[in-house]
């Protein structure tokens, strides 16, 4: 397979500080309109893998490709929907004017928006079901609402790939369910990341499961492994509880299945 | 009350009080939203080792309040930034020592300094045209800096993380914002001394943030705002005899108290409901 097919090429990529390595030997390619879930315990690295791929953090060792090139003149390609925290609610700004910054490094400085940017911005926020809000101050919407409009800032570049931080964390269950709807709407032609301990919407969702502790367990399926399973020891990943729709759980047929 | 704006010192307090206001407004916006009211308050007091520099080195010490506020400003953010723990230790350390060499230097240099305490308290009334001159021109820095990188400082200050995402230059624009407030710092000191700079950099946005709903809102607001609350304190002080500084401080936090107050009973916040 080449290279360049793939929008994500991550070869042996170890990150961590000076004793402790998060993400150890970390190989992943992500093709066109891949939908990957990304689970693990916590401290097992998945919002680290995230933000190296974002050129937030720097790798100790290995390389990372988007789209065939470096990270440096890849950026405009990836959109990103960081977790959200105890945000400013206070803070002055609104609706359209935190979508329009996604547009920020990928245009020339020192000019004001042009009415066929303020056009992407109003089109993006369409996309998103959130049209007629775009005055509003963002302290102003519901946190679901909130949510939609950084999943639009990270929409209005117009990328090949999405980049999402536990996108529903503190969100109800029906506006999740909405959430997804759309991510599942948006990756017909986008590729998508997710980490999530949402086990429920994951396996509904996404259409490939990947569990990091540290290693990476990904085999582009939506199953999981034996493997994954021990690796993922101690993952508040309540399989039962939420009733998932379909099988998950790998069949046991493989040698070493005969130790549970 | 008209006749003393026959008063060329009445005349140009309040063209300071304007000019100053105009700086707080959009730069105290920043330092409200940014919450780096701290480093704001550790310039101040830190360009107090610049004025001592000019007094000892016989200068117009305004120039070392401006030299001294900026090292101390790029020093500070640079600590805030770089370090991840107690930031605020090393700067409170880096407001003490500005303050402690600027009194070093005073006793050192000769002579009877007249106009030593409307460094730290301010001076309103005997602002020399020149004074004003230099106000002008670092409104209009700020001012076009602000107009230029409007949407990058926007982007800073609302989400650092995806601002850098998006290949906003996170740190060298923050080192920039805080070199304006040293500028800001050093003008506002002229009116109401380092001591109470935080004060009419941080109320006037305070207060505009509880109803702005965007950054340019807040910092219109907030330099109306401030210069209702300069040329009220400024009358206030003509009329009972009282230091302008204070009475400036006084008037702005009033109006501080009561427009919280009215917050907690939501009253205009109904009011902005029901016109939106």
């Amino acid at each position: 397979m080449k290279n360049t097919d793939n929008v994500i090429e991550i070869k042996n990529l170890w990150v961590g500080y000076d004793h402790e390595m998060v993400l150890q030997d970390i190989n992943l390619s992500v093709k066109p309109t891949d939908f990957i879930g990304l689970i693990g315990p916590n401290g097992g690295g998945k919002t680290t893998l995230l933000k190296t791929i974002l050129g937030l953090i720097q790798p100790k060792r290995g390389s990372i490709r988007i789209m065939g090139k470096p990270l440096k003149e890849s950026r405009c390609q990836m959109g990103y929907v960081p977790q959200i925290v105890s945000m400013d609610r206070l803070f002055p700004i609104r609706v359209w004017e935190v979508v329009q910054m996604g547009m920020l490094g990928c245009r020339k400085p020192l000019r004001r928006i042009s009415n066929a940017e303020k056009e992407v911005v109003w089109e993006t926020l369409k996309r998103v079901d959130l049209s007629g809000k775009e005055y509003k101050a963002i302290g102003d919407l519901s946190v679901g609402q909130r949510q939609r409009v950084y999943i639009a800032r990270a929409l209005a570049t117009n990328p090949e790939i999405l980049l999402l931080d536990e996108p529903t964390a503190n969100i109800d269950p029906q506006v999740a369910a909405n959430i997804y709807q759309m991510l599942e709407e948006i990756n017909h032609t986008i590729s998508i990341i997710m980490v999530s301990h949402d086990m429920n919407a994951v396996s509904t969702y996404v259409k490939s499961i990947g569990c990091l502790n540290r290693k990476f367990y990904y085999h582009g399926t939506k199953e999981i492994t034996h493997e994954m399973t021990q690796a993922m020891y101690n993952c508040p990943v309540d399989l039962i509880a939420h009733g998932i729709p379909h099988r998950v759980l790998a069949k046991h047929n493989n040698k070493g299945a005969g130790h549970d | 009350m008209i006749e003393i704006f026959q008063y060329g010192f009445m005349r140009n307090a309040i063209a300071a009080g304007i000019l100053v206001s105009i700086a707080c407004g959009i730069i105290g916006t920043y330092v409200v939203t940014n919450r780096i009211v701290f480093i704001s308050g550790g310039i101040a007091h830190a360009a107090y080792g610049g004025i001592g520099l000019g007094y000892f080195l016989g200068i117009n010490p305004v120039f070392g309040a401006i030299a001294f506020s900026l090292l101390s400003a790029l020093g500070m953010g640079f600590v805030h930034r770089r370090t991840k723990e107690r930031s605020d230790t090393i700067i409170g350390i880096m407001w003490a020592i500005g303050m402690a060499l600027g009194i070093i230097f005073v006793d050192l240099s000769p002579g009877y300094k007249a106009d030593l305490m409307s460094y730290l308290f301010g001076s309103i009334l005997a602002v020399p045209s020149i004074d004003l001159i230099i106000m002008v021109f670092l409104d209009l820095i700020i001012i076009s800096i602000v107009a230029a990188y409007y949407r990058e400082l926007q982007a800073i200050s609302f989400d650092e993380t995806f601002a850098f995402v998006v290949n906003v230059p996170v740190d060298t624009l923050y080192l920039v914002l805080i070199s304006l407030v040293a500028l800001t710092v050093v003008m506002t000191m002229r009116v109401v001394g380092l001591i109470m700079v935080i004060a009419l950099l941080t109320i006037p946005p305070a207060i505009a943030g509880m109803y702005a709903r965007d950054m340019k809102t807040m910092m219109i607001i907030s330099t109306i705002l401030s210069v209702i609350f300069s040329v009220t304190g400024l009358l206030l002080s003509y009329f009972l005899n009282l230091t302008s500084g204070a009475t400036i401080i006084l008037v702005s936090g009033t109006a501080y108290f009561i427009s919280a107050l009215l917050r907690k009973f939501n009253f205009l916040s109904n009011l902005k409901n029901a016109s939106s």
